[in-house]
């Protein structure tokens, strides 16, 4: 691994997030901040525009995970028609809410951290991509390509296209399933489920080689929020919102999603695009809460399928507290992508999947919608309200990822005051923070803007707020 | 024969572009014969190098940082290629065009906030007065229009550029969709 290190202060920002490790006068380290680069403002953009617009406009908010704010955006329009979904027309959603959490899930398991996992947080950064695991560990490499296609090849027998299908509509989806292209799922669903469980049998045992790492990677107790059923368990599309303790039992009685501005506020600090989601009855920032894979099934009763169920069971023999590192979201993300092709399985099994009243037709009757559901790295918000004809007055968004911000700088700060001590960066740092942040699969084409292998840029910054050293990987 | 070096950038997107393009699943491996990725948010290289063959450019011209990484590709890739929507005409990005910039931030940051509203500056890179699109800053060799294009389309059109031709885009293309 070469590296740069030089002593000039920064002329000018580049790329879309960097982070500043901000020394105390005794060479130890105060604070680290990850910092967002990238702004593009959909919250006022789409004002002025027909509220059935949003879902598609919506989805070009990221492209990692556009169904996400498919769901999540028609459901907030349902609440403006205030229809109910044709039955079929929700499960059909559920389906491709779940192909995409797969897909994204194994975007980031295996394209993404892959690379660290497998070669160690020290290989050189030519052989940490996917492109390079394919001759260095092509079972691996060929399982991820496999689990992805797997995901985005079902969202386009449903919506007809991979990116940002337009079938998610207010009201239900705009076609219903054809029997070929349920069968051709179906089909799809045995190679999906060997990748996965292959998977998970050499990701486990590799766990002892990262003690350190699972120590020291955001590794602290937050709150835990995410939707569950009525009764509990792992819910991505519809059911209460729950805020759990640390222990995953809940904090308060689960609430209708529709109420999440009564116990969330959102904090802006003047370093970052990406606001600071929190809970408001801890007030800020002390009440940091995560969201995502590892706060799902942190806080769920059950998954509700047999494998990812004694899957689970397996997670937690798991402490409580080692269950707080973030770095076990990767473990999190790969039993949900076995819960997901198992549930997929039985919904698609199912043979009213095949019923053609799929979507229900209203103007608006109501001036204002949330939808509210769980995208593949945490629970996404909606707010819309529109005027008489049907145009947006207003939005807000909280993204999943801006949920998680609190604790990715909680997070970095605790990997850097690990690893920092005196005005030299050690080496195997900087992987290492980038890697605390890749734990969160942070999607900030979603809060922001898009990346995955940031181009990272570390200053250092002493009491004084001068820069002392600048590090840079090329 | 040495394997032609490509490179991909996201400017202004949301990055499915570059999502189109792994969606290229298989072919990835049989793409990796003939090129290498040398710069790219899916790997690990942090330096544009000097002399790419072929870079894809996702999303459009927004703010100084993108400007900046925008001058210095263009001067250091032989082709240059503006993939879908974003980067061919300023698409979604564009649309705060026809409304500024300050607006934008008072909603983001005054108005839905609960606790210390204020503008992010400093430092996080300012916006652009204008979003523009990327042949407007800087001359773009091949257009591809999508959002986004195919993954079957971006095969064609790096398969095409790996040979030394053009690629012809007219039944291949078309915006939006
Ligand atoms: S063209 Fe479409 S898919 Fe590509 S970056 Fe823009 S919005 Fe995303």
């Amino acid at each position: 691994m070469s590296k740069t290190v030089t002593i000039d202060p920064v002329t000018r920002i580049e790329g879309h997030a960097k982070i500043t490790i901000m020394m105390n006068d005794d060479g130890t380290v105060d604070e680290a901040r990850l910092h967002i680069t990238q702004f593009r403002g959909f919250e006022r953009i789409c004002e002025g525009r027909p509220f059935y617009e949003m879902p598609s406009l919506m989805a070009r908010i990221c492209g990692i995970c556009p169904v996400s704010h498919l769901v999540a955006s028609a459901k907030a329009c349902d609440a403006l028609l205030a229809v109910a979904v044709p039955e079929t027309g929700a499960r059909l959603r559920r389906i491709m809410n779940l192909a995409q959490i797969v897909q994204s899930h194994s975007l980031s398991f295996f394209h993404l951290s892959a690379p660290d996992l497998l070669l160690g947080m020290d290989a050189s950064p030519a052989s940490r991509n996917i492109m390079a695991l394919v001759s260095s560990h092509p079972q691996a490499a060929k399982d991820g390509i496999a689990l992805r296609r797997f995901g985005q090849h079902i969202i386009e027998l449903l919506g007809g296209k991979r990116i940002h299908p337009a079938w998610i509509v207010p009201g239900g989806v705009s076609a219903p399933l054809t029997q070929e292209h349920r069968d051709e799922i179906l089909a799809t669903i045995p190679e999906a489920m060997e990748a996965v469980q292959r998977t998970l049998a050499w990701f486990k045992p590799s766990l002892k080689k990262f003690r350190e790492e699972i120590g020291v990677f955001a590794n602290f107790p937050t709150l835990l929020m995410g939707l569950v059923t009525p009764s509990g368990d792992l819910e991505h599309y519809d059911g209460r919102l729950r805020f759990a303790k640390p222990d995953g039992t809940p904090r308060m009685e689960d609430v209708a999603p529709e109420r999440f501005n009564e116990f969330i506020g959102e904090a802006v600090e003047d370093w970052t695009y990406l606001k600071f989601p929190y809970f408001l009855q801890d007030g800020y920032p002390d009440g940091i809460y995560r969201v995502g894979p590892l706060a799902r099934l942190n806080m769920v009763g059950r998954c509700g399928t047999p494998l990812a169920d004694a899957e689970l069971e397996e997670y937690r023999q798991l402490s409580v507290e080692e269950r707080m590192s973030s770095f076990h979201y990767h473990w999190a993300r790969l039993i949900e992508v076995l819960y997901g092709i198992e549930r997929i399985k039985e919904i698609v099994s199912d043979p009213d999947i095949l019923d053609t009243h799929v979507r229900a037709h209203a103007e608006p009757n109501r001036s204002e919608g949330i939808g509210v559901s769980e995208a593949p790295r945490g629970t996404l918000m909606h707010h819309y309200k529109i005027d008489e004809n049907g145009l947006i007055t207003w939005s807000n968004l909280i993204i999943a990822t801006g949920h998680n911000n609190l604790a990715m700088n909680k997070g970095i700060t605790q990997a850097a005051k690990h690893y920092i001590s005196g005005f030299d960066i050690p080496e195997p740092l900087l992987n290492r923070v980038e890697a605390v942040i890749r734990t969160y699969d942070p999607c900030l084409s979603c809060s922001t803007h898009a990346f995955g292998q940031m181009p990272i840029r570390m200053q250092m910054v002493d009491s004084k707020g001068m820069v002392v050293k600048e590090v840079s990987r090329q | 024969m040495s394997k032609a070096k490509v490179a991909t950038i996201w400017l202004d997107g949301c990055s499915g572009c570059h999502m189109s393009f792994l969606d290229l699943d298989e072919r990835l491996i049989e793409l990796s014969e003939k090129m290498d990725l040398v710069y790219s948010p899916l790997v690990d290289f942090k330096e544009f190098p000097e002399d790419v063959d072929v870079t894809l450019v996702e999303g459009s011209v927004s703010n100084e940082g993108d400007l900046h990484k925008i001058l210095q590709v263009r001067e250091r890739s032989r082709i240059l290629v503006s993939l879908g929507d974003c980067a061919v005409t300023g698409n979604v990005p564009g649309m705060r065009n026809a409304i500024g910039v300050e607006p934008l931030f008072t909603r983001a940051y005054n108005q839905n906030v609960t606790l210390h509203p204020q503008k992010p500056h400093g430092a996080v890179p300012a916006l652009l007065d204008t979003v523009k699109p990327v042949h407007q800053v800087v001359p773009v060799d091949v257009i591809v229009a999508g959002c986004p294009p195919s993954a079957s389309t971006i095969y064609y059109v790096v398969s095409e550029l790996l040979a030394g031709r053009l690629p012809e885009l007219e039944t291949h293309t078309r915006f939006g969709a």
